[in-house]
């Protein structure tokens, strides 16, 4: 074979002017698209993938992760049919939104406990109250809560560790509002990591550490961490699926949404899906996370489908609300 | 003492210096080992970690919740595909602008800002092509996030590349080669064409494949411009049935990419897909090295014509 520079140029050159020329075809495919929160991904990707097999490829559907900031930027853009969310919409978002004329309905789809977790070497931490948390990690403790024993007198004089996840996760967000009061207070001087395997690696092979991250990465690792039970004044709660419906896992339990733009859900395929997303919680708990009670998705449903618009939340993150509390609440856009 | 070596010194100074030079070539082998060895350890180590997974369930299947059934055929073909575009876009324009700098334009101070910022453009971080895309081509070009997007915004990433090397292949060219040409009436496009560039395609080649490789691995742009996470089903194929065979609705198509398939799966709490994440890896490494090996056959076809 003898290859020349006409050989090679020529072809490029014929490819690039014909992509230049030939128009998109325009998809004739039902499609969904998804973005948002990294949390809530692996449950919109296991609908997806279910509801694509039911459907035999009818159906196509894309889940991306932006963050939940990210995806609630291309939602008001109107790029995408659904916003995955690990956080309510905050005001600014929601002025975007309105700017844009895009309306939504906002619909809970399961629940993450933000789980505190210990090694398994760690005796005395089984159970800590939301004060000794916030003594531990408020911004006030950078530099000067060192050992455990300043944290509670009765804790041994070891080193205290600490792991979290970085600022730009809603993990962070959601536990600094939790536990200190205001999202994105916390101290400054603890091992932080966007990897949560990080973190369960940090806390497995320190005894004296400690950190937190979303139930998932806890479900997985049971065998080499030790969940703390949360004591909200109404004696130690460990996160499970029980204690987070019943809402007792206080103030660490959050749930998780997807918000849908109403005009998609005005045409079938995204109707349907939706739909499926409500009738089938065992899927979220098959990827790790704690489905809503029956009586909730019942109640998520009919909302969905008598076009319930807006968020309940009005804007600002509200913290220890139970399922129920929030779905009586009025919608607002 | 005299100022003339004896023969006994000249032999012990020699003996001495060629022992000097024996030592440089030991020391040489031994870290181009390290370098290599480092490779390969790093590439079994994958392959190990990935061993359960590799087969041919794991090229053809869609990603999934189960990491057993996970595989990556979205993932290599959205690859495959950006890469496509990066190539056919990013080698006729870096080619067209070295030939330009290096044989027709003047040597003057615009040409000399042109070469620094070639050179400066090589240097500049990832992400920043990636918010030039997403701004330019994803919405001020309308192209969407798409595969032509990402293929684009990689091929602006590896055009400095390209403009670098095939400089230096240009340049390594003899000058008696083109004079000769000048010299029997020829034009400077037509030494170019019919000298120039036949000898330097070697050269050239090496270039786009070092831009390739760059390209695929990178991550971070084509986030940027909105590769998807989840896809689970393929672009329309670029051959079609009926007239005109050729189908470019591909480039308009979501897409993800393998580094963004395995970042993914090794943010995943379930450790199932651990393994699944240096699956992936080493076939991104396979593929890197597969596209080194056509380069290099590609250039060997080249070289043995050359004879001068």
């Amino acid at each position: 074979m003898k290859l020349s520079w006409q050989q090679i140029t020529l072809p490029a050159l014929a490819l690039g002017l014909l992509a230049v020329g030939a128009p998109g075809r325009a998809q004739a495919q039902a499609a969904i698209k998804i973005d948002g929160s990294s949390t809530v991904f692996p449950i919109s990707e296991a609908y997806a993938e279910e509801f694509q097999i039911q459907k035999r490829g009818k159906v196509r559907v894309t889940v991306g992760v932006s963050g939940t900031g990210g995806g609630f930027k291309k939602f008001c853009r109107g790029e995408t049919d659904m916003a995955n969310a690990s956080r309510p919409i905050l005001a600014a978002e929601m002025e975007a939104c309105r700017k844009a004329g895009i309306k939504y309905m906002e619909v809970p789809v399961a629940f993450d406990a933000l789980t505190v977790v210990i090694n398994p070497a760690n005796t005395w931490a089984k159970s800590m109250t939301v004060a000794e948390l916030r003594k531990m990690w408020e911004p006030a403790a950078q530099g000067r809560i060192t050992s455990w024993n300043q944290v509670n007198p009765e804790f041994p004089k070891d080193k205290l560790m600490l792991f979290g996840p970085g600022a730009d996760s809603g993990t962070f967000d959601y536990f600094t509002e939790a536990v200190n009061g205001k999202a994105k207070a916390s101290r400054g001087d603890f091992t932080a990591s966007e990897d949560d395997n990080t973190l369960v690696q940090g806390v497995e092979s320190n005894k004296t550490a400690l950190g937190y991250f979303g139930y998932a990465y806890y479900a997985a690792h049971k065998d080499k961490l030790t969940a703390v039970a949360i004591d909200n004044g109404k004696g130690p709660v460990s996160p499970s699926l029980e204690n987070v419906t019943n809402g007792t896992y206080n103030p660490l339990s959050r749930p998780l949404f997807v918000y849908v733009r109403d005009t998609s859900a005005n045409r079938a395929e995204v109707r349907e899906f939706v739909q499926f997303m409500l009738t089938n919680g065992n899927l979220v708990s098959e990827v790790g996370y704690l489905p809503l009670p029956k009586s909730a998705y019942d109640l998520a449903r009919k909302h969905f489908q008598a076009g319930k618009l807006g968020t309940v939340f009005g804007g600002r993150p509200q913290v220890g609300i139970t399922i129920e509390q929030l779905q009586a609440l009025e919608g607002k856009l | 003492m005299s100022a003339v070596m004896t023969i006994e010194e000249l032999r012990n100074g020699l003996a001495w210096r060629k022992n000097l030079d024996k030592a440089f070539v030991v020391a040489g082998l031994l870290i181009l080992m390290s370098c290599l060895g480092l490779l390969a350890l790093l590439f079994v180590d994958l392959v190990r970690d990935g061993a359960a997974r590799f087969g041919w369930d794991f090229l053809t299947q869609f990603p999934s919740r189960k990491a057993e059934r996970a595989g990556i055929l979205s993932a290599w073909v959205g690859t495959s595909m950006i890469m496509l575009v990066t190539a056919v876009v990013a080698l006729p324009v870096g080619v067209a602008a070295a030939i330009y700098l290096e044989e027709y334009a003047p040597k003057n101070w615009f040409t000399g800002v042109i070469e620094i910022n070639v050179t400066n453009l090589a240097g500049v971080p990832s992400i920043v092509y990636g918010l030039l895309a997403l701004g330019l081509f994803v919405y001020k070009f309308g192209f969407g996030q798409s595969v032509l997007s990402a293929g684009l915004t990689l091929a602006l990433l590896i055009l400095p590349i390209i403009i670098v090397g095939t400089r230096e292949a240009l340049r390594a060219v003899p000058k008696a080669i083109r004079e000769a040409a000048y010299g029997l009436g020829a034009t400077r496009w037509e030494v170019t064409k019919d000298h120039v560039l036949p000898y330097s395609t070697g050269g050239i080649l090496t270039g786009l494949i070092l831009g390739l490789s760059r390209a695929i691995g990178e991550t971070a742009p084509i986030i940027t411009i909105g590769a998807l996470s989840f896809i689970a089903f393929l672009p329309d194929p670029p051959i079609s049935g009926a007239f005109p065979f050729v189908n470019f609705a591909w480039l308009k198509s979501e897409f993800t990419a393998m580094p963004i398939q395995i970042f993914n799966w090794i943010s995943r709490p379930d450790q199932a897909f651990q393994q699944n994440a240096a699956a992936a890896a080493a076939i991104l490494l396979a593929m890197t090295l597969a596209m080194n090996a056509v380069a290099i056959w590609i250039r060997y076809r080249f070289r043995k014509k050359i004879n001068w």
